[in-house]
């Protein structure tokens, strides 16, 4: 890697009398998964890249309470939301981005009416705004003519209406924007969501993200991107299952802007 | 003149309308039964919502062939209605076709005309979704919680609807003929562009058995349709009026917002407060509260609207045909978790007019009708809400159920146990230190 990353803290901005202009929640995904992490690092060049005075929670993180909430236990939902709310209001953050769907809905619409209010945007959201600013410029050149088709996560799309950003974002590389047979509203799930990442499915005939790696499979993709660090897993876990390895990678709609640049 | 015609009406109507309001009192009174739930804010967004997609049927056309089958029945109906308010008069005093001696002149003819080409394709469309069912078989009309009452409940509408129209079809067939035989009290009005064709099969009756058989069919028409007004309460066609308040009452917030449990709210900020004595007495004359139970294990946990939503489920099929645990094979079905709650609230209801309150029986809604496999199986996806087309939302039972197997009872799959495990003492889902968080930086 021929620079280093520079992700600081709030806890350094708060002792140097600065306060950043965004915050970037990793959650535990970006932090902990290694697919995961990658995402986090393609992410954060692109804000260096363009020069964004933002800063972490590092150690001071933690998980927003999703997967608790939607197993069904709102005692410790609540209770990580709250000591959350008290870190992100002790650093008076104003605005937050993160690259998973999940903490972005919940920060977004389930932390106000526990006192935490914020401006909240998905990394695909912000990228595009730092296009559009002229912050940060794509050239498509790699990935010009490639068939990319883009996975919606439910927790992006349907729960929170953000179709657009991701899809723009992908046709700024040039590449060829194909759409699976279900997509945007009626996108079908990966199978990861409502704490069934950390479990075993119940009995079926099939894995969800198998029937959803098929429909992509379907439209012939060199590359499946995706907004989710959960759906990242599932599908990439789908195409190594369809034996598509080699053939059509999983990638992240960063992780996409960020190899156009180079980065 | 003899009034007898017109007293046995007003009786048979009386009678019609009564039952009628006497189940929809019971209705009333069951989804009291649920929680109250404060949905009465932005009026303007919610009229517009019941505009666009009740009275719209916006979210119908999203399937294009059984979105437009759906529409001109639902139009035929309604319109149709206007003609039954003249049988309505007619009947009551005596009149016959007593709209077109108002001195509507061509209008009458436009209005009989169009009610009659409307009924003609209610009659087609009801025909092709009777195929869909019967002959086609499309998929989601048999899964396994579409047995008996509920498959004889979809094709008896419909047959009650092809019934209704021919009736109407024949009453006007007979009347014109013998509009045209100058019949006494057969004014000449109305056109009939469709019932003109079934005039040869009167050819060679007399007046007399015409007007049998004009009479028989105008009364089997408004008696089937009371009987029909009074099928509603225990079929899946409540939807035709509940669609309205369901539209109304649906949620406005993002799909992926789910409520924040107040009494939770209460206990954690009590938990969490560094001053808070967790074993003070309560204040003098503050009665010690029962605690509030968290989740829903039976109809009476749920709230009012998600018990409305119960009832006004049409039974489509179409939250479950996009539901990914239902395509993969999963026993999760979110239309059986509608059916569910509506059958265990009857029953509730039943419950309640046979010992005058809840007596209890011994079941609930939980494992007596939805099992844990079923809640265990869904993704949260919130498929099943953006595809139904009355704005139910099954996830929000889905899920109340889950929290209150969680909280009430402990019993979480293991693994799941582990995940809140892992976050509760790590602040991560996976057993990973969270002073480990940044380590990601320098890898
Ligand atoms: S939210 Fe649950 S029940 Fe509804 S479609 Fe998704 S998995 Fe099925
Ligand atoms: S919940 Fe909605 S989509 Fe599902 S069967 Fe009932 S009416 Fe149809």
């Amino acid at each position: 890697m021929s620079e280093t990353i520079q992700v600081p803290t709030m806890a350094e901005m708060m002792a140097a009398g600065k306060a950043p202009e965004v915050l970037f929640w990793v959650g535990c995904s970006g932090s902990f998964d290694d697919r995961a992490k990658k995402i986090t690092k393609a992410f954060v060049k692109l804000l260096n890249k363009a020069k964004v005075d933002f800063a972490v929670l590092g150690t001071e993180e933690s998980c927003t309470g999703d997967p608790a909430k939607r197993a069904g236990n709102e005692m410790l939902f609540q209770m990580q939301a709250m000591t959350n709310i008290e870190v992100l209001n002790g650093y008076e953050i104003k605005k937050i981005v993160t690259a998973c769907p999940h903490c972005f809905n919940t920060i977004k619409n389930e932390y106000p009416s526990l006192g935490g209010t914020y401006e909240v945007v998905h990394h695909t959201q912000f990228l595009k705004s730092l296009l559009e600013d002229g912050r940060l410029t794509v050239e498509g050149g790699k990935f010009k003519g490639k068939r990319i088709t883009f996975h919606d996560p439910c927790y992006l799309g349907r729960a929170n209406d953000v179709y657009e950003a991701p899809r723009e974002l992908i046709q700024k590389l040039d590449a060829e924007l194909v759409e699976m047979k279900s997509c945007k509203k009626r996108g079908l799930c990966c199978g990861a969501g409502g704490a069934q990442m950390f479990k075993e499915p119940e009995k079926g005939n099939k894995d969800v993200n198998i029937e959803r790696t098929e429909q992509a499979i379907e439209t012939k993709p060199e590359i499946i991107a995706a907004g989710c660090p959960f759906c990242n897993t599932m599908l990439t876990d789908g195409v190594k299952g369809k034996d598509k390895e080699g053939v059509i990678e999983v990638m992240d709609v960063a992780e996409l802007i960020a190899n156009a640049e180079d980065l | 003149m003899n009034y007898i015609p017109q007293i046995l009406f007003a009786i048979v109507l009386l009678l019609g309308i009564g039952y009628f309001a006497k189940n929809i009192n019971k209705l009333v009174r069951n989804i009291k039964l649920g929680k109250k739930v404060d949905r009465t804010d932005k009026k303007g967004e919610r009229w517009a919502n019941m505009a666009r997609i009740a009275l719209g049927q916006q979210k119908m056309v999203v399937r294009p062939i059984a979105g437009f089958l759906h529409i001109i029945v639902y139009v035929g109906f309604i319109i149709i209605n206007i003609e039954v308010l003249e049988i309505i008069i007619d009947g009551l005093f005596g009149t016959h076709r007593v709209f077109a001696t108002l001195g509507l002149g061509a209008a009458y003819d436009i209005l009989i005309g169009s009610f009659e080409i409307l009924a003609f394709l209610v009659l087609v469309s009801v025909i092709v979704f009777w195929l869909r069912r019967n002959i086609i078989k499309l998929k989601r009309f048999f899964y396994p919680e579409m047995k008996g009452w509920p498959k004889n409940d979809g094709n008896i509408i419909l047959y009650f609807e092809m019934v209704l129209m021919i009736l109407f079809l024949t009453m006007n067939g007979a009347d014109f003929t013998l509009q045209q035989m100058g019949a006494d009290h057969y004014v000449q009005a109305g056109a009939f562009p469709v019932s003109q064709f079934l005039v040869p099969l009167f050819e060679g009756l007399n007046e007399g058995t015409l007007i049998i058989i004009e009479r028989t069919a105008w009364w089997l028409h408004i008696i089937g349709i009371l009987v029909f007004l009074n099928y509603l309460y225990f079929s899946k066609h409540l939807h035709i009026l509940l669609a309205f308040p369901n539209t109304w009452f649906a949620n406005l917030e993002p799909k992926g917002q789910f409520e924040n449990l107040e009494s939770v709210t209460k206990e954690v900020k009590l938990m969490m407060d560094p001053d808070a004595d967790p074993f003070a007495a309560p204040a003098e004359g503050e009665m010690e509260e029962e605690p509030e139970k968290f989740g829903a294990s039976d109809v009476m946990d749920l709230n009012q609207v998600q018990l409305l939503n119960a009832y006004t489920c049409t039974e489509c099929g179409r939250c479950t045909s996009e539901c990914p645990a239902s395509q993969t094979g999963k026993k999760l079905s979110p239309r059986k978790i509608m059916m569910d709650t509506r059958d265990r609230l009857e029953e509730v209801g039943k419950n309640i007019d046979k010992n005058g309150k809840f007596e209890d029986d011994g079941k609930q809604l939980l494992d007596d009708y939805i099992t844990r496999e079923e809640l265990w199986a869904c993704t949260t996806c919130n498929a099943c809400v953006e595809a139904c087309p009355v704005s139910i939302n099954p996830l929000s039972i889905i899920m109340d159920m889950r929290r209150y197997l969680v909280m009430e009872q402990s019993a979480a799959p293991t693994e799941l146990n582990n995940m809140m495990g892992n976050v509760e003492n790590n602040g991560a889902p996976w057993p990973y230190n969270q002073m480990d968080r940044l380590n990601w930086k320098n890898e």
